[in-house]
């Protein structure tokens, strides 16, 4: 079942001499379980692809649809139901509030949709204990290493019922080993819950944990990776070397 | 690789038979390398013949065991110390390949630039699927091929950057650089070794 669909999606911002196409025609389907990266350079519009997939901003044309349902046919009470509930937001800065602990950082969402506060906590710390942050859920941000900020950002997308994760440079701040944790994170969330992710990321080694890579350039989806090959095909004598 | 030094490697910790080298490189190495039971033997003979290992038993056979003499030993640790040959003057394939193009007329240089970073890019996703599959605890493979993903992840980020480089050029009305000759100095770019 396709999570997110953008059918022929432009975005102009501007007007005459001054107009900048951001995004020219674009058109991307994610399924439930897929994970997507953008690739593309800075100024190709991968921030603008993320925003209008989240209804953070309109279309200039085209349409956009998350499980099913067109983002243009919502009042902005539906639209703002739509991103508390089934869309998960992650950044490359975190986000998180500085005065909540990790706890409440993951549950505020819950909250905000009419969730009773104990109820709330109970799946927030759920969400903190799968992504293995369960002795930090009493802490500050600022008590926590970026890392581990970065997964409670994670568990904050994904708590509850959400489909669908969008993710912008969400490792770029990050060393190695948790840039890696970070997508391995991004990655399960759609191969064992069901989610389906967009990451958008200049960075080839991130955008290698995706099912399928897309290019941007100028606007454009200029460009797509094949569906991987069996994982074992590089190790065989005679295989790639 | 060198299965020379590997080998040497394997048979400083105790006397070892040919097929046991083999299945021992292998797991050591993440089985990222496989390597034929024939490359093994030639090689152990090559060590016999340097004075680096020594062959217990008199047949040829698979029964036949190896064990590391002192100069081997000493040989060990100095290819530990030496710094691989990083050095040579750039010829990569790929940069010349995107050198050539610049110059041919009629050439779509971005897209040529796209279709490579494109490749990598679907190499590098074959190599995180084997790191997302391989255990915990099997450190070999996980550096293995860690090593191949920031190899290939430096050639993206190159193509990145010519991208860059190339779309600048060409707002400054340089899209074809190389036509005028080449200042002296810069022609002995690569010239070395």
């Amino acid at each position: 079942m396709s999570i997110l669909e953008l059918q022929r999606v432009s975005k102009v911002y501007g007007r005459g001499a001054a107009e900048v196409h951001a995004l020219d025609r674009i058109t991307l389907s994610v399924d439930e379980g897929a994970m997507v990266a953008v690739m593309g350079p800075s100024g190709s519009g991968k921030s603008t692809l993320l925003t209008i997939a989240g209804s953070l901003e309109d279309p200039t044309e085209g349409e956009v649809r998350v499980r099913g349902a067109a983002l243009a046919d919502m009042s902005r009470n539906d639209k703002a139901r739509l991103r508390r509930r089934t869309i998960g937001y992650v950044f490359q800065d975190y986000n998180l509030l500085p005065g909540l602990t990790a706890a409440e950082n993951v549950s505020l969402p819950l909250e905000l949709d009419g969730l009773p506060a104990r109820k709330a906590r109970a799946t927030g710390l759920a969400a903190l204990r799968d992504l293995g942050l369960a002795e930090r859920a009493e802490r500050y941000p600022d008590q926590l290493s970026g890392g581990e900020r970065q997964r409670v950002a994670i568990a904050r997308a994904v708590v509850g019922e959400r489909r669908l994760l969008l993710a912008d440079e969400p490792s770029g701040a990050l060393d190695s080993a948790n840039a890696e944790a970070v997508m391995r994170m991004v990655h399960d969330a759609c191969k064992n819950g069901g989610m389906a992710a967009v990451v958008v990321t200049h960075d080839a080694q991130l955008a290698s944990w995706a099912d399928r890579v897309v290019f941007l350039r100028d606007g454009r989806i200029t460009d797509q990776t094949a569906p991987v090959p069996e994982a074992e095909s590089l190790l065989t004598p005679g295989g790639q070397q | 690789m060198s299965v020379r030094h590997a080998l040497l490697a394997l048979l400083s910790e105790g006397p070892k038979y040919g097929l046991q080298l083999r299945e021992e490189f292998e797991a050591r190495t993440g089985e990222v390398w496989p390597l034929n039971v024939g490359q093994v033997y030639t090689t152990l003979q090559r060590l016999e013949r340097d004075g680096l290992v020594e062959s217990e038993g008199a047949d040829d056979g698979p029964q036949k065991a190896f064990q590391i003499t002192t100069s081997g030993a000493a040989e060990l640790a100095t290819w530990l110390r030496t710094p691989p040959d990083l050095s040579s003057p750039p010829r990569d394939e790929l940069v010349m390949k995107i050198l050539v193009a610049i110059r041919l007329p009629g050439t779509d240089v971005p897209e040529l630039v796209q279709a490579h970073r494109r490749y990598l890019v679907q190499l590098m996703q074959e190599w995180t699927r084997i790191k997302e599959g391989a255990a915990d605890d099997d450190l070999s493979l996980a550096l293995a091929v860690d090593a191949e993903l920031f190899r290939l992840d430096s050639v993206v980020r190159w193509l990145d950057a010519a991208d860059a480089r190339l779309k600048r050029a060409a707002a400054d009305g340089q899209a074809r650089p190389a036509r005028a000759p080449l200042p002296k100095q810069r022609r002995h770019i690569g010239a070395r070794g």
